[in-house]
């Protein structure tokens, strides 16, 4: 052994066992599994303000500490200590003699004898009066993220309700249905959206779109668009020029989010209705006819909206007899991805095509569920779903 | 069954036996006691909803503001097990539950064992319950300071069990592990709730089982339960504390296997 520096054997032979244990930098004590003390050491005695003879063999665990902590002991701290033998980290408050609390953190174990019968309970207690405030300030803090996150839920629930109308309406002719489906797990508002909205004279017009992007920014397009759409709508005559009049007001805008968007305009004809489609950068819509088994995506492709200056969208008129239906849908649907790869548009139209004929309700159940499987129920896309039928 | 974390043994026809832990922690609490009647009862225990491993769903914050939620869960677990002519154990807070179980259905019930009661925990007028609204308040402060510890640190240390291997896989790391917002309502129920004037509609022969220093439910607090029941067997055990189906399981079992069994 090297030649131990001035001072290690003073100090050691000053460092007794007794020393250890009385003058500890923790407060020790041992007890009976009744909770009767029959040890502890002096900075326990410091601590608390008592003698030693006010508390051996005289005071219990409990009646040091403060009625709360008394309760939590009983009911948490001790059936933990008897099942497991031990605890660790529990914080109680200790009640001094002077009236004031020590907060502090606490280990206990539980020494069993020969035949592994509890004995003796050992408690050493840590002063933890610091870290007390700094754990109620953690506390503090955790309950105001958890409050500003629910706050955040309801705020994009209530933002999520005006993307798309409260209900879907009734209409005398048509028969509709839609699915609504934004990605995660509802903290987070989506870009997809769609409108339904009756024009003068009878005709009505469908809105489905797909704004760049998600959250508060991709609402605020969504709001423009519906917006300008429904004011355009009153003063065209065709979709293709309320897309125009949509893509104007987008290139005005600050946001410089691009959107996809289909609008059909439904007209009452002689025996059922005329719809009038324009796409602009947006999947085309599957129309069926009600004695086939066939699904036929309508409407020229045309750019997306608010990223191009001058364009000019086509108009695509398909005649819809009692029984034929029309689906719009968002790439949600196609773009969905599962272990198969993607779900894409074949598989779609195929599914599309053997539901001709069935209420649009039915339509919609047999695409979401089949797509939702298709994703093991985990779409990673807002999903947005629209089908009319004429009736 | 999954919403209470229901677990059955003992043999299939044989009279049931339904143990109810109290606040704080979960069925567990009853393992010492409740294995001995295994040879001749068929024994049940439970998690209530909030606690243990009971399915989240099962906890309602209106349904369980009051120990009526409790007791009504209580009659419905027995309804959905097809039990009759129970004997039902009941300890701390669920000695209460399990008396307006049985004010709720009588002919549910055979014997009722209370362990550890009390009819209210709040001193009031003339009535000595051993706590002031002041202390709820250090209860829940006490609950708070170690919200984080249940809430990460104490999972580990739970889970590792080497120095008694006797206690085997029966717990689980959820043992006294509660949900911090629940345990704060429960709490709260617990030790506000005034269940005085209920005593006198439990008709069912009930045993009233007492400890000595017991801080949560002193033994004037037993006595007046017992003064008040119509048809109490008051037993004064020689364990101390709160929690004699751990502390003393032999002769908490020996007590209500007389009670039970005579």
């Amino acid at each position: 052994m090297a030649e131990a520096p001035d001072g290690f054997y003073t100090a050691l032979l000053d460092d007794d066992a007794d020393a250890l244990y009385e003058q500890a930098p923790c407060a020790y004590l041992s007890t009976t599994t009744d909770g009767l003390i029959i040890k502890a050491n002096q900075t326990l005695l410091n601590w608390t303000g008592l003698t030693r003879e006010e508390v051996v063999g005289r005071l219990r665990f409990t009646d040091l500490l403060t009625t709360g902590s008394r309760i939590y002991h009983e009911t948490h701290h001790l059936p933990l200590l008897l099942m497991h033998g031990r605890a660790q980290e529990i914080a109680l408050d200790i009640a001094r003699a002077d009236g004031r609390t020590l907060p502090a953190i606490m280990n206990s174990v539980v020494e069993c004898d020969g035949e592994g019968r509890p004995m003796v309970i050992r408690t050493a207690l840590f002063d933890a009066t610091e870290r007390r405030h700094y754990e109620q300030e953690l506390v503090v803090a955790k309950r105001r993220a958890e409050t500003s996150e629910r706050d955040a839920r309801a705020l994009s629930a209530l933002v999520q309700q005006t993307l798309i109308p409260p209900a879907v309406p009734r209409i005398d002719g048509l028969t509709l249905a839609a699915s609504y489906r934004p990605a995660g797990q509802g903290d987070e508002i989506g870009g997809d959206f769609y409108d339904i909205f009756e024009l003068t004279g009878g005709s009505w017009v469908v809105v489905l779109g797909d704004v760049e992007g998600k959250g508060v920014e991709a609402a605020v397009v969504t709001a423009l668009v519906r917006h300008v759409a429904r004011a355009a709508a009153a003063h065209s005559e065709h979709p293709s020029e309320i897309l125009g009049e949509v893509n104007i007001a987008l290139l005005g805008h600050s946001s410089e989010r691009f959107c996809t968007a289909v609008v059909v305009w439904f007209r009452k004809a002689d025996s059922g209705w005329t719809a009038e489609i324009s796409l602009a950068g947006h999947p085309p819509p599957l129309v069926t006819r009600g004695g086939t088994r066939e699904a036929t995506a309508v409407g020229r492709f045309d750019k997306l909206l608010g990223a191009f200056g001058d364009l000019e969208f086509a108009d695509t008129t398909v005649d819809l007899a009692p029984g034929d239906s029309i689906v719009l849908y968002t790439d949600g649907v196609t773009e969905g991805h599962g272990v198969d790869g993607w779900y894409g548009e074949d598989r779609l139209r195929a599914l599309v095509a053997a539901t001709a004929g069935t209420p649009p309700s039915a339509i919609v159940d047999r695409v979401l569920s089949d797509l939702l499987a298709f994703q093991n129920d985990h779409p990673r896309d807002d999903i947005a779903l629209v089908v009319i039928a004429a009736s | 069954m999954r919403r209470h974390n229901v677990q059955i043994s003992g043999p299939p026809s044989a009279p049931p036996m339904v143990f109810a832990h109290g606040f704080g922690c979960d069925h567990h609490m009853w393992q010492p006691v409740a294995s001995t009647f295994e040879d001749r009862f068929r024994v049940i225990v439970f998690d209530h909803a909030g606690a243990g491993n009971a399915d989240p769903s099962a906890y309602d914050v209106d349904r369980h503001a009051t120990l009526a939620g409790y007791a009504e869960d209580v009659v419905a677990l027995c309804h959905d097990l097809g039990l009759h002519d129970v004997i039902f154990v009941g300890h701390s807070v669920s000695a209460m539950i399990g008396a307006l179980a049985a004010i709720i259905e009588p002919e549910l019930f055979r014997k009722l064992i209370m362990v550890g009661p009390s009819a209210r925990y709040l001193n009031d007028d003339g009535y000595f319950g051993g706590f002031d609204t002041a202390d709820i308040e250090g209860l829940l402060g006490a609950l708070e300071a170690n919200y984080l510890g249940w809430s990460a640190g104490i999972a580990p240390a739970i889970v590792g069990n080497a120095d008694r291997p006797e206690l085997g896989d029966t717990l689980t790391a959820s043992f006294c592990r509660t949900d911090p917002e629940i345990a704060a309502r429960f709490a709260r129920v617990t030790f506000t709730s005034d269940n005085r004037d209920d005593l006198a509609f439990v008709t069912i022969e009930t045993l009233v089982m007492q400890c000595r220093d017991d801080i949560i439910a002193p033994e004037g607090v037993g006595e007046y339960v017992r003064d008040h029941l119509p048809n109490a067997t008051y037993r004064l055990l020689n364990a101390t504390g709160h929690c004699p189906n751990l502390s003393a399981p032999v002769e908490t079992a020996a007590v209500i296997a007389r009670f039970v069994d005579g």
